[in-house]
């Protein structure tokens, strides 16, 4: 599932996940009827929106086969969001997308059961991660970080209030612009203050938002998906 | 300008004081929190989830532990009222104070007593109720309202809390050294308890098996309150029933620890009943007033785990909107995440007015992940916007979503969008098409559009 980020924006995370996957063994199926998870409307609290895409969503990726995203939130949406709002009518091929969705990088992890990369940098890299929000009691904080450091010349940097959010949050950082922009800026400066070479999340959301204020506010910050670190950093 | 939601603008309104004392206090207890569960638990998570299992059994028998509670008290010798609104609470209160003659008394912090506005309404009708918390005597001096459920004046730095003192009369010249403003506090404070007639007091946890009350407090000053008081009445919500004295070492363990990083907290007390002849000192009488107003309604409510709440404030603590906007912006006896759950269905009849509070969150998850009893926030947040949106209750900056739906189950309409929008990369900022992207894009910028290439590239390695 490549997310609409990776479909309007981030099209190399989107080539990363397919490169990384197939590096690993796994044959990569992109069913071209995908859209939206549905979380805009999910979280604006119109749920006839929000179901009526889970239901197409859960219809184009009908089977048995895992459904791998690079995205923390669009996979919690997945095998959380979903169950919530299908909690009073109960759709099966909703339920099965529910039970076959994994974030990336906790797929390589606990999936595949991969727990050290076989890769390196060229030279030591500080890498900053921030662990979006969306995989909060999820495996993939985890995943991520344990795969990071065993990549050669690596060094995963702990930085300042590191539990806070970026201030996105979707239709969030629209109606709570003020509160959302100072989100974001504080969660730049404590980045920015450890001074990390490259900073690294499982969520192009997160990313986009910080690194757009950063842009605006000439404190510009390299970035990457965890996946394309992964596969920059392969042999 | 496009309408933004009232929490946004109150933020942004709020004086720079105010909000640094705000961020700094919240995120100080995080830190504290945090450090002290970890250091102390090699599991906290385990031990917090077991917490939400026991409140969530004691709320889905909630009945039966309220009758046992009922008959527990009574066995200790504790006049037990039932009120079912907040009014009803208040008359009861009162009614207990007339006819005892009482006009003089202190009351320590009470979150239902705050939530019923227990004290305007005694001063009212001619008694003299005079807060002992520290906090909430700085509140009443300035006629102010908590922003902060364990630290009511979160808000106020000790500039202001001193130039209060000094125009109170509480202390003869202006000083802001906080030991010297506590000492003066001491100072008058003292006297007062040894006047008063009764003592008003919340309560923490009432276990159903032993009709033990527990009152946690740093200060003190509910025992201060006690030792002179003829009376004492305790105002409780009914969710505070815990079924055993032993379930109150997981509760006590965690509420010390997610509230302010401590152990314990200074005062931890047991209270069995009134005075008996063995003791020199304390109430002769006690009464337990059990209040509702409208925790019946959410129990029946999707959002019923929200009763599970011990008022630690982890979750206002570690809320990024909480420590921007502070506890003031929810214009409601709760703020921050609890209270974006709380106050709309609390405040029943307000729902419309407050409907808008659980859009107030990023869905970041944090109030979750801290939560002492494991209440899904979020999802509740989520229930209670769903809950607006079929209620058709209007919200600013709502966006209309059925264009997006339709949008995004048209598969080749969505491709051709992706593709198409590739136009935008060559917009200037100021005919973006909405006005709320446009002040978005003031802030931010947006990457570049690559819609459809990696489609294309899937396409054409496989050539």
């Amino acid at each position: 599932m490549g997310t609409c980020l990776c479909d309007a924006f981030y099209d190399d995370v989107a080539r990363a996940t397919v490169e990384v996957l197939e590096h690993l063994g796994v044959e990569v199926i992109f069913p071209e009827n995908q859209t939206c998870c549905g979380q805009p409307a999910f979280n604006s609290g119109d749920w006839n929106a929000s179901r009526k895409v889970a239901r197409h969503t859960a219809g184009v990726f009908a089977g048995e086969l895992p459904v791998i995203v690079p995205s923390g939130s669009c996979a919690a949406m997945n095998f959380h969001g979903n169950p919530l709002q299908f909690e009073e009518c109960p759709d099966a091929s909703v339920d099965s997308l529910a039970k076959r969705t994994w974030e990336v990088c906790d797929f390589i992890v606990n999936g595949l059961g991969i727990r050290e990369w076989k890769g390196s940098f060229d030279k030591p890299t500080r890498l900053a991660f921030h662990r979006s929000c969306h995989s909060r009691g999820t495996n993939s904080g985890e995943a991520i970080i344990g795969l990071l450091s065993s990549i050669g010349r690596a060094e995963v940097i702990p930085f300042g209030q590191s539990e806070q959010c970026c201030g996105f949050g979707g239709t969030f950082s629209v109606t709570f612009p003020h509160i959302s922009g100072r989100m974001g800026s504080l969660k730049l400066d404590h980045i920015l203050e450890s001074q990390p070479d490259i900073l690294v999340s499982g969520d192009m959301s997160c990313l986009m938002h910080i690194t757009g204020l950063a842009r605006v506010q000439g404190r510009p910050l390299e970035h990457k998906h965890a996946i394309q670190i992964l596969r920059d950093t392969l042999a | 300008m496009i309408d933004h939601q009232l929490i946004d603008t109150y933020a942004r309104e709020i004086s720079d004081e105010k909000q640094t004392s705000v961020i700094t206090g919240s995120a100080a207890s995080t830190e504290k929190r945090y450090s002290i569960l970890h250091q102390d638990y090699e599991d906290p998570n385990a031990l917090r989830k077991l917490a939400g299992a026991i409140k969530d059994h004691t709320l889905h028998h909630l009945d039966r532990y309220l009758e046992q509670a009922e008959s527990s008290l009574k066995r200790n010798g504790v006049q037990v009222h039932f009120a079912d609104s907040g009014d009803e609470a208040k008359e009861t209160v009162l009614k207990i104070l007339q006819e005892r003659e009482i006009t003089r008394l202190t009351k320590s912090k009470s979150m239902a007593s705050e939530e019923i506005h227990l004290n305007p309404y005694l001063t009212e009708n001619g008694i003299e109720c005079l807060e002992s918390d520290l906090g909430e005597f700085i509140i009443q001096l300035d006629d102010d309202v908590p922003s902060h459920i364990v630290r009511p004046i979160i808000h106020k730095n000790r500039r202001e809390i001193a130039r209060t003192f000094q125009r109170e009369g509480i202390a003869a010249d202006y000083n802001d050294d906080p030991e010297t403003i506590t000492r003066r506090a001491r100072v008058f404070l003292r006297e007062k308890y040894m006047q008063a007639q009764a003592v008003i007091t919340g309560g923490n946890f009432i276990s159903a098996e032993s009709g033990r009350i527990v009152l946690v407090t740093n200060e003190g000053n509910s025992r201060f309150g006690m030792a002179p008081s003829r009376v004492h009445i305790a105002l409780v919500g009914i969710e505070k029933i815990v079924p055993t004295d032993r379930d109150l070492g997981v509760f006590l363990n965690l509420l010390g620890r997610s509230a302010t990083g401590q152990q314990l907290t200074v005062y931890t007390e047991f209270i069995s009943g009134p005075k008996d002849d063995s003791q020199p000192s304390g109430p002769e009488e006690m009464h337990v007033v059990l209040m509702n107003n409208g925790r019946s309604d959410v129990l029946e409510s999707n959002c019923r785990e929200i009763l599970r709440c011990i008022r630690c404030s982890a979750c206002q603590n570690v809320c990024p909107v909480y420590r921007q906007a502070s506890g003031h912006a929810y214009r409601a006896t709760y703020g921050g995440p609890v209270g974006a759950v709380l106050s709309p269905l609390l405040f029943g009849d307000q729902f419309p007015d407050l409907a808008d509070l659980p859009k107030a969150s990023s869905l970041c998850g944090a109030c979750n992940e801290v939560c002492p009893v494991d209440i899904p926030i979020p999802d509740l947040l989520l229930r209670l916007r769903n809950k607006a949106k079929q209620e058709h209750i209007p919200q600013p900056g709502d966006v209309p979503m059925s264009p997006f739906a339709t949008l995004a189950t048209s598969p080749s309409l969505w491709r051709t969008a992706m593709t198409m929008s590739k136009a935008m990369n060559h917009l200037p900022i100021e005919v973006a098409p909405v006005k709320p992207l446009q002040e978005w894009l003031g802030q931010r910028t947006l990457p570049e559009w690559h819609g459809g290439d990696f489609r294309k590239w899937l396409k054409d390695r496989k050539k």
